[in-house]
């Protein structure tokens, strides 16, 4: 994937500090569509922050984001899904009462229609096809009528993610997609991103610990370091950057 | 239980409710009628806190005030089926204004809110006198006519307030099986995620209150109708308190939860008190210490309320092959 053209998403110098803390100290990146990036960093380098500036958790201190060339900044999450933004949480985040099935309904149902539309819609709104569908994606079938809530973190993680990919987003920020899942289910995870990145297009950010997940699913990847970007490129430069092995794998 | 044989179970007990009926003393159709105008608040209550996770105090408010505009309008000559809409709206309108403080506050704030606009209520029903009666409340309240049809009788307004009580839950039932529905639970489990995920949850907050306001409202109406003199004492937040508990007792969030839960705190200890046998007149001094006792057994080992009895014989999904 090129990176020239037109960016997707834009993130100009933004910045976030908590008092004295920079917690991200001016990140600049640009996504092009239906790019996959990774970031990567270590532990408390300011990544999830990022991820909370853009998509409306918090208010960037300074700086600006913009997608498809329309200032999003400080929008709140309401606004940006509305733009077709979705993610994933680092922690979490399934309807616990709801059966997966009506996790992923939930997920797409207030895209269709108007609110007053929706008290007449028909109970599955009409996307009872799809969430099959996901949910095949996804080998959850086995699990599709039992409450979320009761699944395993693996499963709920599975679910998480195909929450966020129900009403084909143009654009998902996944917060370590990987954290907590066995290795067989890694690989089977990265497939599946692969497969609803050709499929429904749209551009991802990706953070990860994973490293070899990171290298081998993102072709553009950034290191923060104490909310700063150390470094930007293919993942194999990136990889063998000496700041970057000297800050993030410890040597 | 089978899931196609409910609505038949449903049906059979309604019947046979309408039937007991017409052998029972007046009293207790009395008792019936009262049980079921409350459903009517408990209801809407669980819609608020069961389904859409926002805990609320001021029930017994929004019963009032639907009350106190049925006393009013009834008395003025408004015809009952405008007097209900009217109050249905009102509470409504009401709820979405009380919404406002949920949007800010979560959980015991929120509870505290509410429970300060029932105090609120409660002081200008006792204290505006020349609307309210203050204390002296408001007498002669008619029963209504409905098509012709009058519901003087103790039975004929049993059966119009059983009657619409199942309309409205059928209301509620339909419209917890909407999307809405989904929309609710989504607030309830995670706002976080919800709103990331699209569900606006401005408007579904004040939703969820609005509409278990204007449920209180009509029950009110039907209130106001039943005891045919109204005051501020039913309306106290104590109701409110009463009410919610009625919710949890029998199991929030669970469509039938509140039929349970008032059938117990508003049904039994009446039964208690005018029962005439032996054994249950020594639980007519001793009933509020085996009811304190049991809800806190109830909240330490079925937080769930009684019907989530059945999903602990249930098998764990871990458990399946």
């Amino acid at each position: 994937m090129s990176r020239a053209g037109e960016p997707f998403l834009e993130v100009n110098d933004v910045r976030k500090a908590y008092g004295a803390i920079k917690a991200v100290d001016g990140v600049s990146f640009r996504v092009s569509p239906g790019e996959i990036v990774g970031v990567i960093g270590p532990n408390g380098s300011g990544k999830t922050t990022l991820f909370n500036s853009i998509l409306g958790q918090i208010k960037p201190t300074s700086g600006h984001v913009a997608l498809r060339g329309e200032d999003i900044t400080g929008m709140s999450p309401l606004e940006l899904s509305r733009r077709g933004v979705g993610r994933t949480f680092q922690t979490l985040q399934v309807f616990g009462k709801l059966s997966v099935r009506d996790n992923l309904i939930a997920a797409a149902q207030e895209f269709r229609g108007s609110i007053a539309s929706r008290l007449f819609a028909p109970p599955d709104a009409g996307l009872g096809e799809e969430a099959e569908r996901m949910i095949a994606l996804f080998r959850l079938q086995h699990v599709a009528h039992l409450e979320a809530g009761t699944l395993s973190y693996g499963q709920q993680k599975l679910i998480d993610i195909a929450m966020a990919f129900m009403r084909k987003p143009q654009l998902v920020l996944l917060d370590e997609p990987c954290a907590g899942v066995n290795p067989s289910l890694v690989e089977e995870l990265r497939e599946l991103l692969v497969t609803l990145n050709r499929e429904q297009g749209g551009s991802f950010v990706v953070i990860e610990h994973n490293m070899d997940f990171i290298m081998r699913l993102c072709p553009h990847v950034i290191c923060m370091v104490e909310g700063k970007v150390l470094a930007e490129g293919p993942p194999a430069a990136v990889q063998s950057n000496r700041q970057v092995l000297e800050a993030y794998l410890g040597n | 239980m089978n899931r196609a044989l409910r609505p038949v179970l449903l049906v059979a007990v309604l019947v046979a409710l309408a039937i007991a009926a017409l052998y029972m003393k007046r009293s207790d159709v009395y008792l019936l009628t009262l049980c079921s105008v409350y459903l009517m608040a408990t209801f809407g209550l669980n819609l608020t806190v069961g389904y859409a996770g926002q805990m609320s105090l001021g029930q017994a408010a929004f019963f009032g005030i639907g009350a106190y505009i049925a006393a009013l309008a009834l008395k003025a000559g408004w015809p009952f089926l405008v007097v209900l809409p009217v109050a249905a709206v009102a509470c409504f309108c009401v709820g979405l204004a009380l919404g406002f403080p949920a949007l800010r506050v979560q959980h015991h704030y929120l509870a505290f809110a509410t429970l300060g606009f029932n105090v609120l209520v409660f002081l200008i029903m006792r204290n505006e006198e020349k609307i309210t009666g203050g204390t002296f409340g408001i007498s002669g309240i008619p029963r209504p006519t409905i098509l012709g049809v009058s519901t003087n009788g103790h039975v004929a307004f049993f059966y119009f307030t059983l009657a619409s009580l199942v309309v409205l839950a059928l209301v509620l039932w339909w419209l917890l099986r909407s999307p809405w529905g989904r929309a609710f639970a989504a607030l309830r489990d995670n706002p976080i995620r919800a709103e990331s995920l699209g569900v606006n949850i401005t408007a579904y907050t004040l939703l969820a209150f609005a509409i278990g306001a204007a449920c209180a409202g009509i029950g009110g109406v039907y209130y106001a109708s039943l005891v045919e003199f109204i005051e501020p004492g039913p309306f106290h937040f104590s109701t409110s308190l009463m009410m919610l508990l009625a919710v949890i007792v029998g199991g929030s969030g669970r469509f039938f939860g509140p039929v349970l839960g008032t059938i117990i705190i508003i049904l039994l200890p009446e039964v208690l008190r005018s029962s005439n046998l032996e054994a249950l007149k020594f639980m007519q001094k001793w009933y509020l210490v085996f009811f304190g006792v049991a809800v806190v057994a109830l909240m330490v080992w079925l937080p769930g309320g009684i019907l989530s009895i059945a999903d602990r014989f249930r098998k764990p999904p871990g458990s399946r092959k």
